[in-house]
């Protein structure tokens, strides 16, 4: 039986990473075209919110993949330090500016849907305050990934960041809840019995959360093949200036 | 006591630089370095140093028998040739700076704050931190830059010292030190061949 | 250890840039806030107590960028971690003498520049308190992040990039901690948050730093 592992080695995610790529890049993109039409046309508007809750169908998915996203890195960095698969490492720095982009659109559809309900764009509520610490936090990580030349030099120290970053942005969390209670409203999808959404707007939820999902690991792969191709192609030239 | 190196291989930058590299210092030895600029003998030190990890070998000898001292000498300006010294005595929990300061020829300037001093007393500062380390062996990367032809045999005399009391040294250097009894290492035939599938990243080829 | 917590506490005296710098930088903010804010005491008193704890905040970052890059320039930083003392210990070490020369002195300070803001009387005591209780948290983690940073060249921007995030938290409990107090509230659950993000931070980022520290000097 093959290992797992098996597919940290370059050449073998390489392969595997090649067809499976396009298939949840067409399979999200599917899942998230049909989520979004049913979600904006053929679902009910809400009684109170109107048609401004629909953007629910960009709001949730994209916040629940940038909390994962970090998560992801976070289990990356981890093998990378523990095993030292450079696919890992790579895996994690792809997954920094897709983390950040998924934070920044939770972050402005956040605002969109804030301003017909709340009435204001911006609104220093725990949710978003989090949001707006874990954005910084992905800035920060993006740019140590991008100011350290070496790059094992560069996994070992984005690996311990992300590492402490974790805690802190855990942290950040719970401070931002001490520290104001907030108007947000409870989340969107509970496990407790007696949910507080009906199955009309849950089935195109579920679809375009599933549909992120997989564009996420799209890109995912796709940014870390960039990063494989890079570095082959640095190999490569690294030797002929040795040969020479 | 003795320091013994087997199969060494180390790297730079994820480029290997020496491999197969086997050698043994004894007490009582000096073992001078040589090679073309390069070659990996900062490389080579500051591995046995414990200061980067070798790609593979045997290092019999730990790091906290090794006084390690560089191109740089961790002097600050501020403060006085006592104190930089006296600071160095104390990490390593060691008293007395009186006889490394005289050995140095650098009593006279005891109170003198380091930025006033000239590049040879510096260097000659910063030599002078091995004798108040109380370590066993001395790996040096090119001692005796800067140092005049004086101080170069001043040097030559502490290290002679150092040998005699059962110390050993280990000396990467272009220059003559004036230690004649010292055995010399040539790392050239130790540079590391690029095998056709390289050593390194080869993962991704 | 005590000799390099003396070294490093008379390098600071000796560059003169270690008290002073740090301070007049607090001072100065603290002063064009109201600039700024206007002359209102009422504004004034209820803000006064985030402006202190921001102003603390970026008063330590000030002198941070430079912890370990002078040590790793001048080469001390590859004999300090060929020394016996275990780089864990220098980081502990180098952050003390950071505090102590920065995080204290602003502590001590911070009640003269509250009554330039108005802060209200019963909060003096929780700011003094609180800063004395959570600077030091503010020292650890710049020490990691001096230590993520320290190989280069123009790594006090980044170094602001990395460390402001990760001192959300301290900044929040602490400075909940003065206005809750300011308020007439019981500011003492924060005060303890503060104290706890300080103990965690001092216990377990040390060995993070080392272990940034080795990779860099590798």
């Amino acid at each position: 039986m093959a290992s797992l592992w098996e597919y940290a080695n370059p050449v073998k995610f390489m392969r595997l990473s090649g067809w499976l790529m396009p298939v949840s890049a067409w399979l999200a993109a599917g899942l998230i075209v049909t989520g979004l039409v049913w979600g904006f046309f053929f679902t009910e508007a809400d009684y109170r919110q109107g048609a401004t809750v629909k953007i629910i169908f960009l709001h949730v998915p994209s916040a629940l993949m940038a909390i994962n996203a970090w998560a992801m890195m976070l289990i990356a960095s981890l093998i990378w330090l523990v095993r030292r698969h450079h696919v890992s490492a790579l895996a994690a720095k792809a997954a920094g500016p897709i983390g950040a982009t998924m934070t920044l659109i939770a972050l402005i559809t956040g605002a969109i849907w804030g301003q017909p309900m709340w009435g204001t764009w911006w609104e220093w509520d725990p949710r978003l305050t989090s949001f707006l610490i874990l954005f910084l936090f992905y800035l920060g990580y993006i740019a140590l990934w991008s100011a350290i030349e070496d790059a094992d030099t560069a996994a070992d120290l984005t690996a311990i960041l992300c590492l402490v970053g974790s805690v802190f942005a855990a942290l950040s969390r719970y401070a931002a809840l001490f520290w104001n209670q907030g108007l947000h409203q409870g989340a969107s999808l509970s496990v407790a019995p007696g949910t507080r959404m009906d199955w009309a707007y849950k089935a195109p939820l579920y679809l375009c959360m599933a549909g992120f999902a997989l564009l996420f690991l799209a890109l995912v792969l796709a940014g870390t093949r960039t990063e494989i191709r890079a570095r082959r192609a640095r190999a490569l030239m690294t030797r002929e200036r040795a040969r020479a | 006591m003795d320091m013994r190196v087997t199969d060494l291989a180390c790297a730079r930058g994820g480029l290997p630089l020496i491999e197969g590299l086997s050698f043994a210092v004894a007490s009582g030895e000096a073992l001078v370095l040589r090679g073309p600029n390069g070659s990996g003998k900062t490389t080579l030190l500051r591995t046995l140093a414990g200061l980067q990890p070798a790609l593979k070998g045997e290092i019999t000898c730990p790091p906290e028998a090794m006084a390690y001292a560089a191109h740089a000498d961790g002097l600050k300006s501020t403060l006085t040739v006592a104190e930089n010294l006296t600071f160095w005595a104390a990490i390593h929990g060691q008293a007395g700076i009186g006889a490394a300061l005289t050995a140095m020829n650098l009593t006279d300037l005891a109170g003198r704050q380091a930025q006033h001093l000239s590049a040879g007393q510096k260097r000659r500062l910063g030599l002078a931190r091995l004798l108040v380390t109380g370590r066993w062996l001395w790996v040096l990367d090119e001692p005796t830059v800067s140092l005049d032809a004086d101080s170069v045999a001043l040097f030559a005399g502490v290290v002679r010292r150092h040998l005699a009391a059962g110390g050993a040294a280990l000396l990467a250097t272009h220059i003559d030190l004036g230690l004649p009894e010292a055995r010399v290492l040539d790392l050239t035939p130790y540079r590391a061949a690029l095998p056709p599938d390289l050593g390194f990243d080869e993962a991704f080829l | 250890m005590i000799a390099l917590l003396i070294r490093d506490l008379r390098l600071a005296i000796r560059a003169g840039g270690g008290f002073g710098l740090g301070l007049g930088f607090f001072l100065i903010l603290t002063v064009l806030v109201p600039l700024g804010v206007g002359p209102d005491t009422g504004t004034l008193a209820l803000i006064a107590p985030g402006i202190l704890w921001v102003g603390a905040l970026l008063a330590c970052l000030l002198s941070l960028d430079r912890l370990f890059a002078l040590d790793h320039e001048d080469g001390s930083l590859d004999l300090l971690a060929t020394s016996p003392i275990p780089l864990e210990g220098v980081v502990a070490i180098k952050a003390l003498a950071h505090w102590l020369t920065t995080g204290l002195p602003l502590a001590l300070a911070a009640p003269v520049l509250g009554i330039l803001l108005n802060l209200p009387g019963p909060a003096f005591a929780p700011l003094v308190l609180s800063l004395l209780l959570g600077t030091p948290a503010l020292s650890v983690i710049g020490a990691f992040g001096a230590a993520l940073t320290v190989g280069l060249k123009r790594g006090g921007l980044l170094m602001s990039l990395l460390v402001l995030p990760l001192y959300v938290p301290t900044l929040v409990f602490g400075a909940q901690a003065v206005s809750r107090a300011a308020q007439g509230l019981d500011g003492s659950t924060a005060l303890l948050l503060t104290a706890g993000i300080t103990a965690g931070s001092a216990a377990l980022l040390p060995f993070a730093a080392a272990f940034a520290l080795r990779i860099n000097l590798r």
